[in-house]
């Protein structure tokens, strides 16, 4: 009898310790509410200025909130991003703010299991939602089906290039393909590396097919292929990856492009060993930096993608978006959080320009004295444009979106073909 | 030491702690894996039961045909480099270096202690061509070759994870095999040696059998090892270029974890086990046969 209760017992324990060891593995799993003790902020390494804004504004603006709720940044690897962020959302362990992953597909998903603040009804209820600009919120909705994500950049994408350079060699700014890849030439004649670009991180090199796309077939490109009426490996697709991989089988992109890193990439053109560099307009705080930038802030300038002869598209198509943005937990929304989210509505358009040079899609409530001229034109440009064209991945899945941008160092570096490589994102795809 | 083993409540008592412990980190996740083969979806949208379909969408991805390959391919190579050079180097030890192969052992056997990300790191820099030349590079430049992009081509990025890992483990497997040789008696040397069995011949007619078993453990070591290996091959390529270097542990986790598909992803991590499973039980019945009748 004794030993029939050990063993009851025993078996009890056990199956009582694997419960509680499979709860406690199981995360909170859902619910509204969670318990917040900071202001935690987990951003991808590479968005220094978010983390330079937010920490002015603890420092400065948002000093009260963050008395409340202290701000604690964690940062990630974007390479790793979407990997965290599925992670801990299955886990019911996100941060208060978070960035968006790289493909907007995720924010989505997440949005959609109830991981993701709605902020058209947050900051209206805060009385605050004229501290965005509606046009940042068209882009943020477009993108992720929602005013899901807070437009903490808003910036346009273009050749940024070495004014030096083209007048030294006499080079006048190209305004069609042929015209780039001529500049191209003339800058390699020189032994100047034409295009500075991150292999390793893909994505600066698969934007040049997603512009080359925009200009030949039209800004509805991808969407045809989003909607399953054109396919990535049609040949008018296949042509603007052949007309990457060209260039970089010209060696344009220079030595071991898979192995340049986003650093390496904005170094190589502020150092002036190239010539040219396709970037958002974030790279400005990178430009206004006088220890990085060797060439001068002045030596700058920016043209827009250009037309493809005979394409659909033009260059007043100018690709916008709101970067990597950041968005907020929907289990974290609480008075001490809302209390943050105000302040930075209110301060952050006038905080990212003056601490990080950064254009925002919050509205600048205090005007900014002495914005260096390329700031400003880039403000005219998106001021200006009529009509705007996302990027390649744009609305990809994440699975597509990752396979287009590991494959891009391959696709200039020779390993495979423009056929290939549209056929694996393709495959996707499908 | 009978009675107290043959008391079921102490054997309870002894071995319940660690059973219960193994089985909450081990056995339980690799039963849940297992379940999760038959759903799609993921912890942030939920599951849904699809059946067998993760498996019939194994048979035609690419993807884990091109993985598998590459798999089985590093396992092969490496398994090889490793054991036979820790074997030579073993020899070296036991019949060379004696007693003083002290210093020679834990210089060899460092590597094996550092991080697996700073050796990633010291790679990449070693076979670096930007932003400037790594060593082997500015050494290739200096005999008028040019600057090689080694993780430029799949082939080439293999060959230096191929190096960076037998260079890694080479120490390891030189230990444990010395430690198998170290305790074959003086006494059968001596005798095979008078029987004129010296230099190659010895080693092959009596180390190598006699050093057997420990031989087997060594493959059976490296094999479900390298079948198995991630870290090392994150750090140097992220099994780039393109996913020319990626073994099905990389897929398994960007398929679970980067593409939120926790049931493919199983079925990948399913694939692997089986694998090991296969080879561990080849290795064991092929080393059944006694090395000892030629």
């Amino acid at each position: 009898m004794a030993r029939r209760a050990v063993r009851t017992g025993t078996f009890v324990g056990i199956a009582g310790l694997t419960v509680f060891a499979l709860a406690a593995c199981g995360g909170t799993g859902g619910g509204g509410g969670d318990a917040v003790d900071s202001f935690s902020a987990f951003i991808n390494v590479e968005n220094d200025a978010a983390q330079a804004t937010l920490t002015a504004l603890a420092e400065g603006a948002c000093t009260s909130e963050n008395e409340a709720l202290p701000l604690e940044i964690e940062t990630v690897p974007q390479t790793n991003l979407d990997q965290q962020l599925q992670l801990r959302a299955g886990q019911g362990a996100l941060p208060v703010l978070y960035s968006a992953g790289n493909a907007p597909a995720l924010t989505k998903t997440l949005a959609e299991s109830g991981n993701v603040a709605d902020f058209e009804e947050i900051l209206t209820g805060l009385d605050a939602i004229d501290d965005v600009q509606p046009a940042a919120v068209s882009t943020i909705e477009a993108l992720y089906g929602g005013f899901n994500a807070l437009p903490l950049e808003y910036n346009i994408e273009g050749i940024w290039y070495n004014k030096a350079y083209f007048e030294d060699f006499g080079i006048a700014v190209p305004e069609t393909w042929d015209e780039l890849v001529d500049a191209a030439a003339t800058l390699q004649e020189n032994d100047i590396t034409a295009f500075s670009a991150s292999g390793e991180q893909g994505w600066p090199l698969t934007r040049l097919i997603g512009n080359y796309l925009f200009r030949s077939i039209g800004p509805d490109a991808l969407q045809a292929v989003a909607d399953g009426e054109a396919e990535l490996t049609d040949p008018e697709y296949v042509e603007a990856a052949q007309a990457v991989a060209d260039l970089g089988a010209a060696g344009y992109f220079g030595q071991g492009v898979g192995s340049i890193t986003d650093d390496v990439a904005t170094n190589q053109f502020l150092n002036g060993s190239a010539g040219m560099f396709y970037m958002g307009s974030w790279a400005l705080s990178d430009f206004a930096d006088v220890e990085q930038n060797q060439i001068g802030y002045d030596n700058i300038g920016f043209m827009p993608f250009p037309n493809v002869e005979g394409g659909a598209g033009d260059s007043s198509q100018i690709a916008a978006n709101v970067g990597l943005p950041i968005t907020m937990n929907a289990r974290s929304v609480d008075e001490n959080t809302e209390a943050w989210l105000s302040c930075i509505a209110e301060n952050w358009g006038t905080t990212a320009l003056t601490e990080a040079n950064r254009v925002s899609g919050f509205v600048v409530n205090e005007p900014v004295s002495d914005t260096p001229a390329l700031t400003q034109e880039v403000q005219d440009r998106i001021a200006d444009s009529e009509q705007a064209v996302l990027w390649f991945e744009a609305l990809f899945s994440t699975a597509a979106t990752t396979t287009s941008q590991t494959n891009a160092a391959p696709l200039v570096s020779g390993s495979i073909t423009a056929e290939e490589f549209m056929s694996l994102v393709q495959a996707d795809l499908d | 030491m009978n009675p107290l083993l043959g008391d079921r409540r102490s054997t309870m008592i002894l071995v319940g702690p660690a059973l219960l412990v193994y089985s909450l980190v081990m056995l339980v996740p690799v039963v849940w894996s297992l379940g999760y083969t038959f759903f799609e979806g993921n912890a942030i949208v939920g599951f849904s039961f699809v059946g067998l379909q993760n498996f019939g969408d194994l048979l035609g991805d690419t993807k884990v045909h091109d993985a598998l390959w590459f798999t089985l391919k590093y396992a092969l190579v490496i398994t090889i480099g490793q054991v036979a050079i820790g074997y030579l180097l073993s020899l070296l030890y036991v019949f060379v270096l004696r007693r003083s192969s002290s210093i020679v052992r834990t210089l060899v056997f460092f590597p094996v202690v550092l991080p697996t990300v700073a050796v990633g790191l010291l790679f990449q820099q070693l076979f670096a061509i930007a932003p400037q030349n790594g060593l082997v590079n500015s050494f290739l430049n200096v005999f008028g070759a040019e600057s090689v992009d080694w993780f430029g081509d799949g082939a080439s990025a293999f060959l230096v994870i191929a190096i960076m890992d037998i260079w890694r483990s080479m120490g390891f497997y030189g230990v444990l095999l010395y430690a198998g040789l170290v305790d074959i008696p003086e006494e059968v040397l001596e005798s095979a040696r008078m029987d004129g069995a010296t230099g190659w011949k010895l080693v092959r007619s009596i180390v190598v059998p006699l050093s057997a078993p420990v031989l087997v453990s060594a493959l059976i070591f490296s094999i479900n090892g390298t079948l198995k290996v991630f870290d090392s091959v994150l750090a140097l390529t992220n099994g780039g270029p393109g996913t020319s270097t990626s073994p099905l542990t990389i897929l398994m986790f960007q398929t679970s974890f980067t593409n939120g598909q926790y049931g493919y992803g199983s079925s990948i991590a399913l694939l692997l086990t089986m694998i090991c499973l296969v080879v561990t039980v080849f290795i064991f019945r092929a080393s059944r046969r006694d090395l000892t009748k030629g």
